[in-house]
């Protein structure tokens, strides 16, 4: 096993001497996106709520209640682990930031309850996702991952958590939220996106920084377990998919989401995408109501090319570039 | 000026930006065609062009246009003589940033008038590789063909 160069004494935090620049590339990029759900208007979806029937408000409350789960998971065991491991004073306050914001998801879930749904409802749901089995053996996929004494794999771990596990959850705000149903619940769960974007981003970075230094045997053993482990949490994923969004007939394209995410789980590691183009075409809605700008046509190159003009010059400054 | 897209057209002309992650080198890495990287360090003096080129940059920060084209490349296209010679822009970028995915693409195809070829997600599919590597062809030929006639 690799040895890990881990902080061995606390020393003043200087912002100004960086080992690594990304560090403070990405503690920007976290701190200027924070945000509490207070600032989401969760109090307009309530008319919208009400539309939904009794099992879509149960299947809402549960796939929420998982997210709930997986957000507490990273906020209290994840997070900290990785700041364990960290190699710089910066890399550690980064995972504080990550620790914070999975608590600010965590509740945000808690506030759209409070918004939304009534209190029973609300208990059952996560006495459901006490009792789950597929949500809990993801949970323990996970959280074994984080127990032991592999470094690497603990990030690799992290990153299936926050690129891949997330999104059959994902999948349902942007549904409704493509349906003009509970928009502002969706508004709060871009946010979380967004988010969760930057941590599989960053931990991947931290991951391939680290791996590069292991011996060519030792990566060629981590990148086995790391797919292992993914395919091992995929089939798990399946099942829990089926389990909520077969009664809705949703199962097959959330799956989709479920392939397209992991793939950029896979990439956000330095690893190459598993699953081919044919099963990781999410729905055009789905994605719209991920990326709004995602519908409009920027393959140029599949289109005729005839709108193309030859460009003018236009004189630039820094001030221009809205910086 | 027709004879260098000519000549770009032969070298399949890339000039492209990445961080430290690497995601864009590897994208270029893998298309396998002609490119000049932008020095990463800010200090260093930026490149200059000879010749027509496509660009190819990943977009920076959590969604905002503040700050969504990495400095290093609005210094390079500062330089009036570089900006003269983008035909094209390529951004990388990820749809969790919702309505900002591949917004650095958008920000410069508007700035300097050129399109926005095609966005990609992190290193890119092999799929994005192809379709970006046939289309980069085919649009030096048409950049050719309509200088020629």
């Amino acid at each position: 096993m690799t040895m890990m160069q881990r902080l061995s004494r606390v020393d003043a935090i200087n912002w100004n001497r960086l080992q690594d620049d990304k560090d403070l590339e990405v503690w920007n990029r976290l701190t200027s996106n924070f945000w509490l759900p207070e600032k989401v208007p969760l109090s307009n979806d309530i008319q919208s709520w009400n539309t939904l029937t009794q099992q879509e408000k149960q299947l809402t409350i549960r796939v929420f209640t998982g997210l709930t789960l997986l957000d507490t998971i990273q906020s209290s065991v994840g997070a900290p682990v990785l700041m364990d491991d960290a190699r710089t004073p910066h890399e550690e306050a980064v995972y504080t930031n990550i620790a914070f914001m999975e608590s600010v998801h965590a509740r945000s879930y808690s506030s759209i309850f409070s918004t939304l749904c009534n209190t029973r409802d609300v208990d059952d749901a996560f006495r459901w996702s006490e009792e789950n089995p597929t949500l809990q053996m993801k949970s323990e996929l996970i959280l074994k991952r984080y127990r032991a004494d592999d470094p690497l794999m603990r990030k690799v771990a992290s990153v299936f958590l926050e690129s891949f596990l997330f999104y059959s959850g994902f999948y349902l705000p942007m549904y409704w939220s493509s349906h003009a149903k509970l928009t502002n619940t969706a508004d709060l769960i871009r946010l979380i996106i967004r988010d969760e974007a930057v941590h599989g981003y960053y931990v991947g970075y931290k991951f391939q920084q680290a791996l590069a230094e292991a011996t060519p045997e030792r990566q060629q053993e981590v990148k086995d377990y790391a797919y292992e482990l993914l395919l091992e949490l995929y089939d798990n994923e399946v099942r829990y998919t089926e389990s909520l969004y077969d009664e809705v007939g949703l199962t097959e394209d959330v799956k989709k989401f479920l392939h397209y995410n992991a793939n950029k789980a896979l990439m956000n590691l330095g690893f190459e995408p598993l699953f081919p183009s044919s099963v990781t075409d999410v729905d055009p809605t789905i994605m719209a109501a991920l990326s709004p700008s995602a519908d409009e046509n920027h393959d140029f190159f599949s289109g005729s090319g005839s709108s193309y003009v030859i460009g003018k010059a236009v004189a630039t400054e820094d001030d221009d570039w809205a910086f | 000026m027709q004879n260098a897209d000519v000549q770009a057209a032969r070298d399949g002309s890339l000039v492209y930006f990445s961080t430290k992650s690497g995601n864009t080198h590897r994208f270029i890495q893998k298309l396998g065609l002609n490119a000049q990287r932008l020095p990463l360090n800010r200090e260093e003096p930026t490149l200059r062009v000879e010749q027509p080129y496509l660009l190819v940059t990943p977009t920076y920060g959590g969604g905002y246009a503040e700050g969504a084209v990495p400095k290093q490349v609005i210094r390079f296209l500062n330089d009036e003589h570089n900006r003269r010679l983008i035909r094209g822009v390529i951004a990388a970028g990820n749809t969790n940033f919702g309505e900002a995915y591949g917004l650095a693409g958008r920000i410069i195809a508007k700035k300097c008038q050129v399109p926005l070829l095609y966005r990609f997600e992190l290193f890119g599919t092999d799929d994005d590789v192809a379709k970006v590597r046939k289309g980069v062809e085919e649009f030096w030929k048409r950049q050719a063909q309509s200088l020629a006639t």
